[in-house]
């Protein structure tokens, strides 16, 4: 951030519902990348993940009601796999915040939230579906877009088609 | 009350009522039944697959299973520029072509450097909102023919085809435009483009009151859709509800005013949200309420925009497309509203190559449906259909 850049007023709405986060959690969450497109932080310890998301709903100063995306996302260069979920406060106060979860690329796994909003039950699915990190609690994980029996998770980098399934060619 | 021995039943107590025989229901032998309803079926509005535990017709249990139509949207945009995304977003809401290349091209623009021409965003309301009622359209007129209406499924298709020409005649295709692009349009409008709307705002006022009446206010309507599937407001909403789902919840969220973009912070028109009088709020009937009323609202709009367009003096449509589209790095979600939603792109790109990293789609229809199975939970079977009818389901933009 150069000298004299000022932040739009979403961004320093945003900033300050991440200082409460940060009051109550310190070391679980990275520092706030205030960034105009998509303001986020990082959650860097995921086992606390269901408690900051919960913190997020329930205080009244954040009231993060309403998940409106969790993406995942295959960062190959880091060997890791995420998510980036984005929040809103629809209706009650007026911020939006992004929140980034990353585990290993292959056997990691992230807590899942689908307890505190229900819009991440299916995204939580189709992200391990598509990207191979499991959600632990999740009520229901399990694939949903692919066939239950289909091999390997179409949207990383590196992915290679399987080459039939059920004795249909896939590769075309 | 004696006890007879019957075939399959075994022993069951019953009594008699005249000349019937009435068996005491406690004592039928029930077990529950596995119903597949889908992937092929009429009412589901596309390949979805309801797998429903029954106890005689009450549904117990209702699982959708999605996926049929997964086309590997996010897969594709990867491989491509961000400019041939467009025709994919198209085939997302296929029913909403406008309304969903709306949503990306506002995305990518925000992280672009690109000021886009006054009249490219009249233009581009103007088709959006001409999309949304044609989409009304098709969800009120199927509704009503799931529920067994079937004049007004024709009414709706036969107002729809205008709508169709209109865009047709402004982007070359009925359904799967390729009109919106990232940074402006495809093409000008024709000509006489706001003569021939002006005409059809003026044809269609009336229909959305025949069709008020025929519809909306017909009894056996009200009966089969009024306190049916009822969903609260802070359920909606934890659900990621959005759209005429969340307005039919009584929660005034629009993001034409919410979060607003292009130029609707200039036009003024009403966020119709049911007030109990006619429906309950939360039921089938509220969500359809707010359909068929906010069609009415998309022809306020139609008609400030053709008042407000600047001319086309010296105009071209392309002249802030960008020859390549190369995004500076970072990641933006942005979202508009889709008739049945938020349609937001999650995009993030490295800033140096053409294509993106990662394309999200975040489909209304998905999020709308992923309460499908906590709504459906003791419900009769005809209701199930009233259910997903009223949800207004695109399988292109469920499965994507």
């Amino acid at each position: 951030m150069e000298e004299g850049h000022v932040l739009s007023h979403s961004v320093q709405q945003s900033a300050a519902a991440y200082a409460i986060i940060h009051d109550k959690f310190g070391d679980a969450v990275t520092a706030f990348d205030a960034n105009e497109t998509m303001p986020f932080f990082e959650v860097l310890n995921t086992a606390v993940w269901p408690e900051i998301a919960l913190f997020m709903r329930d205080n009244p100063k954040l009231k993060f009601n309403y998940m409106a995306c969790l993406s995942g996302v295959d960062y190959q260069s880091e060997d890791k796999v995420g998510i980036v979920c984005n929040l809103e406060s629809l209706g009650q106060l007026n911020h939006k915040i992004a929140v980034k979860v990353k585990c290993a690329r292959t056997g990691g796994s992230i807590p899942s939230v689908a307890g505190v909003w229900h819009t991440a039950n299916w995204h939580e699915r189709e992200a391990y579906d598509l990207f191979g990190m499991l959600f632990s609690s999740h009520p229901d994980m399990r694939r949903i877009l692919c066939p239950d029996d289909w091999e390997g998770h179409p949207l990383l980098k590196d992915y290679k088609v399987q080459e039939s399934y059920h004795g249909i060619k896939v590769p075309y | 009350m004696q006890e007879l021995d019957i075939a399959g039943m075994g022993s069951v107590r019953v009594t008699r009522k005249g000349n019937n025989v009435v068996i005491l229901e406690k004592d039928l032998q029930t077990e529950q039944m596995v119903l597949a309803m889908g992937p092929q079926h009429p009412s589901t509005h596309g390949v979805l697959k309801l797998e429903c535990l029954t106890d005689g017709e009450v549904v117990t249990h209702a699982e959708p299973y999605l996926g049929y139509l997964h086309r590997c949207f996010e897969k594709c945009c990867e491989n491509v520029d961000y400019p041939a995304i467009v025709p994919y977003t198209d085939r997302l809401d296929y029913l909403a072509g406008m309304n969903s290349e709306f949503a990306y091209a506002i995305t990518v623009e925000k992280l672009l450097d690109v000021e886009i021409p006054r009249r490219v965003e009249f233009i581009r309301v103007i088709v959006a909102e001409l999309n949304r009622i044609a989409s009304h359209l098709v969800a009120i007129g199927t509704y009503g023919i799931d529920l067994g209406a079937f004049t007004p499924f024709l009414f709706c298709f036969r107002d729809r085809e205008i709508i169709l020409s209109l865009l047709e005649w402004a982007s070359g295709a009925r359904m799967l435009y390729n009109y919106i692009w990232v940074g402006g349009l495809a093409y000008d409008v024709p000509a006489d483009f706001s003569k021939r709307v002006m005409e059809f705002v003026t044809y269609f006022r009336p229909k959305t009151v025949e069709l008020y009446k025929l519809l909306t206010e017909n009894e056996i309507f009200v009966k089969r859709t009024r306190g049916i599937g009822i969903m609260p407001a802070d359920v909606a909403i934890n659900y990621g509800w959005s759209g005429p789902m969340l307005r039919g919840s009584g929660v005034k969220w629009d993001l034409r005013r919410n979060d607003p973009y292009s130029v609707y912070p200039e036009l003024d028109f009403e966020v119709p949200v049911p007030d109990g009088k006619v429906s309950d709020i939360g039921d089938c009937l509220s969500r359809h309420l707010v359909r068929a009323l906010e069609m009415d609202e998309s022809l306020k709009i139609i008609e400030q925009c053709i008042d407000k367009m600047p001319s086309a003096e010296g105009f071209n449509a392309r002249s802030a497309v960008p020859k390549r589209v190369r995004p500076k790095a970072g990641e933006v979600y942005g979202r508009a509203e889709n008739p049945r939603g938020e349609l937001g792109f999650y995009i993030q790109s490295d800033g140096k190559s053409t294509k993106p990293l990662r394309c999200k789609a975040r489909s209304s229809c998905f999020v709308n449906l992923s309460a499908m199975k906590d709504l459906s939970k003791g419900q009769l079977i005809p209701d199930l259909v009233a259910i997903i009818g009223s949800i207004d389901i695109v399988l292109g933009e469920v499965d994507r």
